[in-house]
């Protein structure tokens, strides 16, 4: 079996570096949900009920968000395995 | 999404995988796959705060009466429980005719606050957290909330507790 072509490891570099923000990313919203969730949880505890509402949906978004990433990932790497 | 591999090769040569780059590829789905489940578990602590406080109902307070008008001097205080015998309150006559109450529990780790007099505010010992008298406040230090305030009604002599007025936490 010989090397692969150039081109295709450019591709393998270009999927790569997608992978790499896709998952910095993911990383960045999960940070983001584990604040809202302790500032939520604080709010809660102190009384503040009215907070829980907008906080579960925030956190829906950024949770649906973090999927989205992954089933990008997820499909980049079918296609490599592909190849 | 795909959650499934798609693959029909056994689960050990599809993860490690004999060329440098599939493995990186791998090993990166992997970990993304361990964030978005981390992702979901925080989703659902958020959702069981959201039914934890819509299940939660406004407690009712009993009525009790804590101290007689006359027999609190101005800039004096009076311990008292409510509404268990469990929840030490302070009642503070800041002046003529003006009497606060408030939970003796500091906001911050629970230590019994004291009257000053002298600051018109309540102190707490343990970490010098201070609350304003007027309104319990925080005026300095580690508490992170105001104190809960004791709703007060006047029958004739008598101060009444009728509950608290705001938050209680």
């Amino acid at each position: 079996m010989g090397a692969p072509p150039p081109s295709f490891r450019r591709s393998q570099g270009h999927r790569l570096t997608a992978i790499d923000g896709a998952l910095a990313l993911i990383a960045v919203l999960l940070v983001v949900q584990m604040w809202l969730l302790t500032a939520t949880l604080e709010a809660d505890l102190a009384g503040h009920h009215e907070v829980a509402l907008p906080g579960a949906l925030v956190s829906l978004v950024l949770a649906a968000a973090g999927a989205a990433l992954y089933a990008f990932v997820d499909r980049i790497d079918a296609e490599v395995r592909r190849r | 999404m795909r959650w499934r591999r798609t693959s029909s090769a056994p689960l050990w040569r599809d993860e490690f995988s004999i060329h440098a780059a599939d493995e990186r590829y791998v090993s990166r789905r992997q970990f993304a796959k361990f964030l978005v489940l981390t992702s979901l578990g925080m989703l659902a602590g958020q959702l069981w705060i959201l039914v934890r406080s819509l299940g939660r109902r406004a407690p009712s307070y009993p009525e009790q009466v804590v101290a007689r008008a006359g027999d609190v001097p101005v800039g004096g205080v009076k311990i008292f429980s409510y509404p268990g015998a469990d929840d030490p309150c302070i009642l503070v006559r800041t002046a003529g005719d003006r009497f606060v109450a408030y939970s003796q529990k500091c906001t911050h780790l629970s230590c019994a606050v004291y009257y000053e007099a002298a600051g018109r505010r309540l102190a707490c010992p343990c970490h010098e957290g201070y609350f304003s008298a007027e309104d319990g406040s925080v005026l300095q230090g580690p508490p992170p909330r105001p104190l809960p305030r004791v709703a007060l009604a006047r029958r004739g002599e008598d101060l009444v507790a009728v509950g608290f007025q705001g938050r209680r936490g």
